[in-house]
């Protein structure tokens, strides 16, 4: 009966979003408030049926209720209840409600915040909300019905990807989906003001703190997703190029582009048109990133099993959004024009160059993410495009803008002084030398490592002189500082977390040390100046799985460093092994071994590596994030923007 | 400065950018592509000496010996086999009669030495490539799953 009652949930959450995407468009355009209303009605009951739906098929999980062919396909009476309840979005059927479960929240909260927004272009917003959301409802509706019942039940699930049963991934994609959903935000606004033909310095305000938290939910996915691929697939690395981990990563560049170009628009009226259009690719990217996801056309790791008409279905609604996006945006964009006027070396140049240098560098991503399918369509010839390529051209076009990044906060706004910022960062300069000379003297010399070991520095240093500078500037610093704006301290965070995240890139890519041994219970072996004994192998259990355990001695110098236990689980439901690698991080580097299956001359592959700097690309991203959200608390967002004038509103 | 001269000042740095970025990419494609290969085009084609390449198909049955930190194994597309060599972690999901993907180099004695063994997340996937170099050899029934 609940999965019924769910069912008609989103049938009727369909009928609503219809109502949503077409009344308080003809409302607006008529001025009359009555019908506007109707919109953000209609998103409240909207949400309201579509989180009663996601319940319903929470709670079938939770009691496993079998009769439900998702819940047989991948949940288990066996399975620990947060797994359970995360196996709720652990598949297709139930992560496209996560989805649009998501998007419906952020429609409720333009309607329950977006008091200050004009009512016409309110009223468009929730529409285009609407539409977004009863594509993708018709989706799930057609083609992944996630209530399917099956008749007669089993008794048993086949259980969840014991890879999936792992607290990093449990919420990996709920904050994936607050970022990439957030994007439609942006993309509403933007389709709304094209549609008014106007967009102003009050419509980036309004955009830019959806767009800020939008973006840090996906730096954060992001962050916990490479964390789990790091501890969870055993293979010492954390970033894989793989198609569906630029999937996300295209978003994220463009999202960044736009939280940037947006700021310029808010301050100085400029770059309208420009963000506008970044504004409809980020939500095109993340609407992307789900077609790559869900279709399988892409050969990746994360790859489902797939139904072809899925891909189909997403693909023709990839079309519809995207392309009539960029139609109206083709329409309308020439009476964007106008702005202010700023010399290029000025904040807003920086800002345009940090927008040309991500652009670019989310270019590259696209296509060495697609190259394959391209080639594969036109002659049939068979490629991965692997790190190599990304190495080759993602590094060197990230290097400029990180460089610029520590710069442009000092520049002035309209005309900058470029010689006296960097003057201003003298000291971030020396401490970047300092840093990189202090890994030389610690590593040796690898050019590239040690630049992007100074890169790092340079982006903590430059952070940290524009804070110092903003404060130290008069008498009085006590005072400046609890005045800073809170984007100030925001940027800043950012920027520096940026520089931890590259610090550990660099230093565990170029000098990660690893061992590979076959070894019997009783040998030992030395990697990086650690003495790893190999003791004993032994049988354990857990909930729902059985597991061979090594453990292993870790001394340095003859001290105790840790006790390491690397598992190989076997889960009896799934029939399904997994490598449980064992961590012991120094927070300036990681242990990490894993033990492999047991070779025919009774030795035990073991795989060692020594990570220096990993834990800081978690890090960092977690610290850029909350950089983020800093920025967020900035009392120009709390007050809201000004509103425009009556004049103006009356012609709306 | 105009906003003429600015806008040409920004035309000429992103076409810079652009151009940049360009030659990069076609440069990093040149070196850094990989190809796939079924293992009955690794018996017929000659591969490129050196360079790492893809190989893909099933795990052959009885095939896989772990020896000393090594393992062996052959990869079937049901024609014709190669024998792979891989030292290192396998894949959780790796098993005999699975479908793998391998990158690594082909030796001049015939074996291919794998750098990298993937196999998937998903235990009814079957690698795209896998599917079609399966198809290729006639082995493959469309709807089927394993």
């Amino acid at each position: 009966m609940i999965p019924e009652l769910g069912l008609f949930a989103l049938a009727l959450a369909l009928v609503v979003a219809l109502a949503q995407s077409i009344v308080p468009m003809i409302g607006a355009a008529r001025g009359d408030a009555a019908l506007m209303e109707v919109g953000r009605s209609a998103a409240y009951v909207q949400a309201a049926l579509i989180i009663t739906a996601f319940l319903c098929l929470v709670q079938s999980y939770v009691v496993s209720d079998f009769s439900v062919a998702v819940v047989a396909n991948n949940s288990h009476t066996l399975k620990p209840m947060l797994y359970k309840v995360s196996g709720t979005w652990g598949n297709h059927e139930g992560s496209m409600v996560l989805w649009v479960m998501i998007l419906a929240l952020y429609g409720l909260a333009v309607a329950a915040f977006g008091a200050n927004l004009p009512p016409s272009f309110r009223a468009r917003v929730i529409a285009v909300q609407g539409m977004v959301g009863a594509g993708f409802l018709a989706f799930i509706l057609f083609t992944s019905n996630p209530f399917l019942r099956l008749n007669p039940a089993p008794a048993e699930g086949a259980g969840l990807n014991p890879l999936l049963q792992d607290p990093g991934l449990a919420f990996h994609p709920p904050f994936l989906y607050l970022g990439y959903v957030g994007f439609s935000i942006a993309f509403s606004f933007a389709i709304a003001a094209l549609i008014e033909g106007r967009v102003d310095p009050a419509w980036a305000r309004w955009v830019r703190p959806w767009t800020l938290a939008a973006w840090c939910a996906l730096t954060v996915g992001i962050a916990l997703g490479s964390w789990w691929a790091y501890y969870e697939l055993g293979w010492g690395g954390f970033w894989f190029w793989d198609p569906v981990e630029n999937a996300s990563l295209m978003p994220w560049i463009v999202g960044t582009a736009l939280l940037h170009s947006a700021t310029v628009m808010e301050k100085r009226d400029a770059l309208r048109s420009w963000t506008v259009l970044l504004a409809i690719t980020a939500f095109a990217f993340a609407l992307l990133g789900t077609f790559l996801v869900r279709s399988g056309v892409l050969t990746s790791v994360h790859s489902f099993a797939v139904d072809p008409a899925r891909g189909v279905f997403i693909l023709c609604l990839l079309i519809a959004v995207i392309g009539g996006g960029f139609t109206l945006y083709a329409l309308r964009a020439p009476t964007l024009k106008g702005g202010g006027i700023f010399a290029p070396i000025s904040r807003e140049g920086a800002l345009v160059l940090n927008n040309l240098f991500l652009v670019t560098l989310c270019a590259v991503v696209f296509l060495g993410t697609l190259y394959p399918l391209l080639l594969d369509a036109i002659n049939g010839t068979k490629v991965s495009v692997g790190p190599p390529f990304f190495r080759l051209t993602f590094l060197p076009i990230a290097a400029p803008v990180l460089i610029a990044a520590a710069v442009g906060p000092m520049l002035a706004w309209k005309r900058g002084d470029l010689a006296g910022a960097l003057a201003r960062l003298k000291f971030a300069a020396a401490f970047a030398l300092l840093i990189a000379g202090i890994a030389w003297a610690a590593e040796g010399g690898k050019p590239l490592a040690l630049a992007g070991i100074a890169i790092a520095a340079w982006l903590v240093g430059g952070a940290v002189t524009d804070l110092a500078d903003r404060i130290l500037r008069g008498g009085d610093a006590w005072g400046r500082m609890r005045a800073l704006p809170r984007s100030a301290w925001g940027t800043a965070m950012a920027h520096a977390g940026l520089g931890i995240v590259v610090a550990g890139i660099t230093a565990s890519s170029a000098w990660q040390a690893e061992a590979v041994r076959a070894l019997r219970p009783g040998e030992a072996f030395d990697l990086s100046g650690y003495h790893f004994a190999f003791e004993r192998v032994e049988e354990a259990h857990g909930p729902n799985y059985t597991a061979t355990r090594g453990e292993f001695a870790v001394t340095r110098n003859g001290r105790a460093v840790a006790r390491m236990e690397p598992e190989k689980r076997f889960y009896p439901a799934e029939r399904q092994a997994t490598t449980e690698a064992a961590i012991h991080t120094t927070w300036l580097a990681d242990l990490y071994v894993t033990l492999g299956d047991k070779s025919v001359d009774g030795t035990w592959p073991v795989h060692a590596f020594h990570n220096p700097l990993v834990p800081w690309i978690w890090t960092g991203a977690i610290f850029t994030a909350l950089g983020g959200v800093v920025s967020l608390t900035d009392r120009r967002h709390r007050v809201g923007a000004p509103k425009r004038s009556a004049r103006a509103a009356a012609r709306a | 400065m105009t906003r003429k001269q600015r806008r040409l000042s920004f035309l000429i740095l992103g076409m810079a950018v652009l151009g940049g970025a360009a030659a990069l990419t076609l440069n990093a494609f040149q070196d850094s592509l990989v190809f796939f290969y079924s293992p009955t085009e690794v018996a017929t084609k000659s591969l490129p000496q050196g360079r790492a390449v893809r190989i893909g198909g099933l795990v052959e049955q009885g095939s896989i010996k772990r020896g000393a930190g090594e393992v062996s194994f052959r990869v079937t597309d049901t024609a014709k086999a190669v024998d792979v060599v891989y030292r290192g972690q396998l894949p959780d999901l790796f098993r005999e009669g699975q479908g793998v993907v391998c990158e690594g180099v082909l030796g001049s004695d015939g074996t291919f030495r794998a750098s990298e063994v993937l196999a998937k997340h998903d235990e009814n996937y079957m690698p795209r490539e896998v599917v079609d170099a399966l198809k290729k050899s006639g082995r493959w029934q469309e709807g089927e799953k394993k």
